[in-house]
């Protein structure tokens, strides 16, 4: 990997400012039932469909807790290397929203389900460790949708209740493509485990920043800002170069930063004071008297341990040991467990190296064109690679393999098939050859000699016409050989 | 622990109790005897005690991860302050 140096700085009139980022990021856990109720968590319900007595806080209620909850935010704080904590304890945090029927969130205080961990990011300057602080379950709120009346909000209680994964960073990010890294590999991690889906549009990855900025060297941390309502990284990564920008210009201008909450409004690119949340930070924490503390045995946590998958960072290891591929490539390739689920299928049948390149070019370029998952790529690994081996083994050229892949993409047929019913296997009979091009000498005749008189760029004309007489699939490589044995004599 | 009119009034607003400015006086005077009273607590020494969630020596009880509840959306939405079919409907809140 080449070494670039960091250098993400906000540059004042003045001094030069580190931006320092803390996330916290909230993921919710894939089950089937929410986290104290029998409701489905299913996406894309009719509305309020899917709400029990419990999630719409009906008095009398009694939240009972679902085991693959607790057992999905073990093996996430294990995906991240954290300490889990054999103890406990669900409180209730207190604030008045529509979307909140309970008048308080479910959550974690002082004592959260996983404590500190870490996660290593790949960036151009090397890699990179980010603490985690601790990852606390708590309940999602319901959903709030304001554009359906002129003077009411509707509220969908469908999300109430679903169990969220708070991972909290230290406050160790340094640029906005920092930022991008550290929820790519968060996602790709929980991905890997199956704990989280990640997909942000349809809300089940969000976060919050805590951005501040200080003088290049200082040692003391600055005012923090804390952003809501960023739902993708794009937008985050906006949210942070505008907030820092403001810090750095209050500073400058001799102004105080209020450690506030604000809001980034994606239309005006700017982020704003809300002034809602001025009490935001009085929660009223108490333990919820409902639930009892959460005692994990540690028997639980060591099979779950145990029964773990390969996650990305040691994949990439293998990658590059087992496959000879470089970083870059192994990197790409573990960026998703079904690319490298792919990869592998391929791997085992052709040469690895060349499916590597094949895979992040063609294949992958076709798929983004086509906003498909690899899942669902219409070409099968297994029919991949019989086209890399048709390439390796020279059968096809590097040219041909190319309509080939696009042939393979619009009919689902295997290369083989394609290569044979169109006859577009490679021309490489030496002999066959030969003969081909002193036909082609001989009803040239002119250009040959212009070309034994110095005229050396015709050599390119003499290939295009053995191209055009072989319909592209003389063997590129002979060709050369041979015409210049031919154009000596 | 004391607490003043100012703090009063900002429980109750963090609450949403409505306390009107007459009674903040009686209320500051009754929570404080209330305070001074579980203060009392403060003669203990707790130095190696940790705190205490639950008076129960036991776990939380926890149940399989099944769907088993929902779709009862009539019987919910009767308690919506405005009739709609699917959506709870509350006064405009958006910042």
């Amino acid at each position: 990997m080449s070494k670039e140096k960091f250098d993400y700085f906000i540059k004042g009139e003045k001094e030069k400012y580190e931006v320092v980022i803390g996330l916290e990021v909230h993921a919710q856990v894939l089950s089937k039932s929410k986290l104290f109720s029998g409701s489905s968590t299913k996406f894309g319900a009719d509305p309020n469909n899917q709400v029990s007595l419990i999630d719409s806080a009906f008095p009398g209620m009694l939240p009972v807790i679902n085991e693959e909850c607790i057992k999905q935010a073990v093996r996430t704080g294990l995906g991240l290397n954290a300490k889990i904590n054999n103890y406990s304890v669900f409180d209730r945090k207190n604030y008045f929203y529509a979307d909140l029927p309970q008048g308080y969130q479910i959550s974690q205080y002082k004592n959260p389900i996983v404590g500190e961990g870490k996660v290593l990011l790949d960036m151009p300057y090397g890699s990179k460790e980010i603490g985690i602080e601790r990852l606390h379950l708590e309940q999602d709120a319901g959903k709030s949708i304001h554009d359906m009346d002129p003077s009411n909000t509707y509220v969908d209680l469908n999300r109430s209740g679903i169990a969220l994964m708070e991972i909290v960073s230290k406050p160790d990010l340094r640029s906005p493509d920092e930022v991008n890294a550290y929820i790519k590999k968060l996602r790709s991690i929980m991905r890997y485990l199956g704990t989280c889906d990640g997909n942000m549009q349809e809300g089940s990855l969000r976060a919050d920043v805590n951005v501040s900025v200080r003088k290049e060297g200082d040692k003391n941390f600055g005012t923090r800002c804390e952003i809501k309502n960023v739902n993708s990284i794009k937008f985050m990564q906006m949210a942070i170069e505008y907030e820092a920008a403001r810090q750095v210009e209050l500073i400058e201008n001799g102004k105080k930063i209020d450690q506030e909450t604000r809001l980034f409004d994606t239309k005006k690119n700017e982020t704003r004071s809300m002034r809602s949340k001025e009490d935001a930070h009085d929660y009223r924490y108490f333990p919820d008297p409902d639930l009892l503390p959460l005692k994990l045995e540690q028997k639980l946590i060591d099979d779950l341990k145990k029964s773990l998958p390969e996650l990305p960072d040691k994949k990439k290891e293998r990658f590059v040991k087992e496959y000879g591929l470089n970083a870059y490539e192994a990197n790409v390739l573990v960026s998703e467990k079904e690319i490298s689920d792919y990869y592998e299928e391929v791997a085992k049948l052709s040469d690895k190296k060349l499916a590597a390149t094949w895979m992040m070019g063609d294949l992958f370029a076709m798929l983004n064109d086509r906003g498909l998952d690899i899942s669902k790529s219409p070409i099968s690994a297994k029919h991949f690679a019989e086209l890399v081996q048709a390439i390796k083994s020279g059968e096809i050229s590097g040219r041909i393999a190319k309509e080939v892949f696009e042939i393979m993409v619009e009919s689902g047929d295997n290369p083989k098939k394609i290569i044979e019913s169109k006859g577009m296997k490679q021309q490489s009979d030496p002999k066959e050859l030969e003969k081909m091009i002193n036909e082609i000498l001989s009803k040239n005749k002119d250009k040959v000699d212009q070309y034994k008189a110095g005229k050396e760029k015709l050599f390119g004309f003499f290939v295009g016409q053995v191209m055009k007489l072989s319909g592209g699939k003389a063997n590129p490589q002979l060709t050369n050989e041979i015409l210049k044995k031919l154009l000596k004599g | 622990m004391s607490l003043d009119k100012e703090k009063i009034k900002h429980v109750a607003k963090l609450a949403r109790i409505s306390v009107d400015d007459a009674k903040v006086e009686s209320l500051t005077k009754d929570l404080n005897s209330i305070f001074k009273f579980i203060e009392q607590l403060n003669e203990l020494n707790t130095d190696k005690v940790e705190p205490l969630t639950s008076i129960l020596n036991q776990s939380l009880r926890s149940r399989k991860d099944e769907i088993s509840d929902g779709k009862i959306r009539e019987k919910i939405l009767k308690n919506s302050p405005k009739e709609n079919e699917e959506f709870f409907v509350v006064p405009k809140v958006v910042e």
